[in-house]
């Protein structure tokens, strides 16, 4: 079971990045990660600056620089995706040996290309880490109607999660009578029950009851919203303004990060 | 399937931000304006619901097991509109809570697996059930074919993002993600099935009420049709088929390539100089024929359809 990684990341601790705008923490994150992607391969003093400043981000935060580093590792398999640019690049090569009936070169531009991505996407995910395990989700919703996402998709984000987690344990729930159910197989591995086609189809009727059961659901929902006074309208609290106190980290953070890009342009 | 923040250049990822706000931002005006009062606020409960279903896996062999991925089944229950904004919002929450793909990268995500997965499940249902009728078969071969067809064509896509990053050539990954997806589509295809005849069973309004829609929905699946074309019209171009093989091991292939009566001549456009352009513009001409055949045929059915009504 490969997505069992489902709770709510937010750390509820006290620091000066927990306290910080949830504004002012989307608009450096996004930042921070446009960066990163703008950046050419081989930038690697920028790389250097942008990795110091999120590990002292991770630091100031609480979070800790390990749980950082262990949670930003969970996307890194995709990196495989990434490896064959070692070999198929242009230009000279630096190594060539054979493998099987093919002869393999390891191509310098390959190498430094592939390293950049690996460190554009861990540098990335560290900030995303820092950004929710700071933030709880409501600020992050308020921070998104800031910057300009639409009303009823952010009501319809926060609809979802506050709904998220009571489905996820209904599913939990069916996989377990499910499993209460069957037998396991004494050498792991072994298949058991019929065919996969007959497993998918238990499977599908599982998916089929969850959705029923979730449309059943919002169905209530809905009527609880109506006996409360909902009328179609989305209506939000209006947001504090931007104080000095959170200004100047804004704006010193894009200085940086437009210094990291210009630098990784130029040098 | 989900790419995360660092594997696209800019140049492609920022690009497929725009297309997926613009047409996630349409499907927001669309359903707001369709959908009822009542039903608005079931979209977050069912995008809740389909982020849930994804947990629900069953073994393979080997350790390995699957799971839905669910834009066909949103599409088919909902059409492909809702399937697109609760795509959005599964998509997005996996993004910015989870690290399931990157925030930059998320655009080039909802397009792939919501914008993409949408239109082709919508197109293979509606054209699989508006030429076979609304048989029981029919309805469940359609279902099949929508979900295997959604994860293979997103994997297509994704395939081709990454080869036009410059990270791996495209007849590596193209073959690659698409001989994996195949496999993992039709787990997605059996699933998605028998959840639907589920639902037809138990709740026969929700799957019944799916009328085979009038032109202009088709005009999106012929769209969709065209783009599944252009993304195969590389793998063409780059790996030649076995009749080329033969022309070439023959030594006729240098007549053929100048006779007057091949009109797009290895999919390359005499006068454009940019084979990838060329290519692309191949694959949609290619495409948009192949579309008005299945829709003359489509045509011709309904016409003969309604004689035999009036009769």
């Amino acid at each position: 079971m490969t997505h069992f990684h489902f709770h709510d990341p937010y750390q509820p601790l006290d620091s000066p990045v927990h306290r910080l705008d949830p504004r002012v923490k989307l608009v450096l994150a996004l930042g921070f990660i446009l960066t990163a992607t703008l950046l050419p391969a081989g930038a690697w003093l920028s790389y250097a600056l942008m990795g110091a400043a999120a590990w002292i981000g991770a630091h100031l935060s609480g979070l800790g620089i390990r749980r950082v580093l262990r949670r930003s590792m969970l996307a890194l398999p995709f990196v495989l995706a990434a490896l064959p640019v070692v070999f198929t690049a242009p230009g000279p090569s630096w190594l060539t040996f054979p493998l099987g009936p093919w002869l393999v070169s390891v191509r310098g531009e390959g190498v430094i290309r592939f390293l950049s991505v690996l460190l554009k996407s861990w540098l990335s995910l560290q900030i995303a880490v820092i950004l929710v395990g700071t933030t709880a989700f409501p600020d992050l919703l308020m921070a998104m109607r800031a910057i300009g996402v639409p009303r009823f998709l952010v009501m319809t984000f926060g609809l979802m999660w506050r709904y998220l987690f009571l489905l996820v344990d209904e599913a939990i729930r069916m996989l377990r009578a499910r499993e209460a159910r069957s037998v396991a197989p004494e050498i792991p591995g072994r298949r058991v029950g019929g065919t996969l086609a007959w497993r998918a189809r238990v499977t599908g009727r599982m998916v089929g009851t969850l959705f029923l059961r979730t449309l059943e659901r919002g169905e209530r929902i809905y009527m609880a919203m109506v006996a409360r006074g909902y009328d179609g309208e989305v209506r939000m609290l209006s947001m504090p303004s931007l104080s000095y106190r959170d200004l100047a980290p804004l704006i010193g953070g894009l200085l940086f990060l437009l210094g990291a890009l210009l630098l990784g342009w130029m040098f | 399937m989900h790419i995360p923040d660092g594997f696209l250049s800019p140049s492609v990822a920022l690009p497929l931000w725009g297309v997926s706000a613009g047409v996630s931002g349409y499907a927001l005006r669309r359903v707001s304006r369709e959908l009822t009062e009542r039903e608005t606020p079931i979209i977050g409960v069912v995008a809740a619901g389909i982020f849930a279903a994804q947990m629900l896996n069953f073994p393979i062999a080997g350790g390995t097991s699957g799971h839905l991925i669910g834009t066909a089944l949103a599409t088919l229950l909902f059409g492909p509109w809702v399937a697109i904004l609760i795509l959005t919002c599964v998509l997005s929450i996996q993004a910015l809570v989870f690290q399931d793909g990157g925030l930059i990268a998320l655009g080039a995500n909802i397009f792939n697996m919501g914008i993409l997965g949408a239109l082709v499940a919508y197109a293979v249902d509606q054209t699989l059930r508006g030429l076979f009728g609304g048989r029981r078969g029919a309805r469940s071969a359609a279902a099949f074919l929508a979900g295997w067809a959604a994860v293979v064509m997103g994997a297509l896509a994704t395939g081709l993002e990454l080869a036009l990053s410059g990270l791996v050539p495209a007849h590596v990954v193209l073959p690659a993600m698409g001989g994996i997806h195949a496999l993992i589509g039709a787990v997605e295809g059996l699933i998605t099935m028998s959840a639907v005849a589920f639902l037809a069973t138990v709740r026969r309004e929700l799957v019944a009420e799916r009328p085979v829609a009038g032109r202009v929905p088709l005009w999106i699946a012929g769209l969709a049709m065209t783009l599944i074309l252009t993304l195969l019209a590389p793998i063409a171009s780059s790996d030649p088929d076995g009749l080329e093989r033969v022309a070439k091991d023959l030594g006729f292939l240098q007549a053929a390539r100048r006779s007057p009566l091949s009109l797009l001549p290895d999919y390359a456009i005499p006068g454009l100089p940019n084979p990838a352009l060329a290519t692309i513009l191949a694959g949609i001409l290619g495409a948009l024929l192949v579309f008005g055949l299945v829709m003359a045929l489509w045509l011709g059915r309904r016409a003969r359809r309604s004689e035999k009504a009036s009769r």
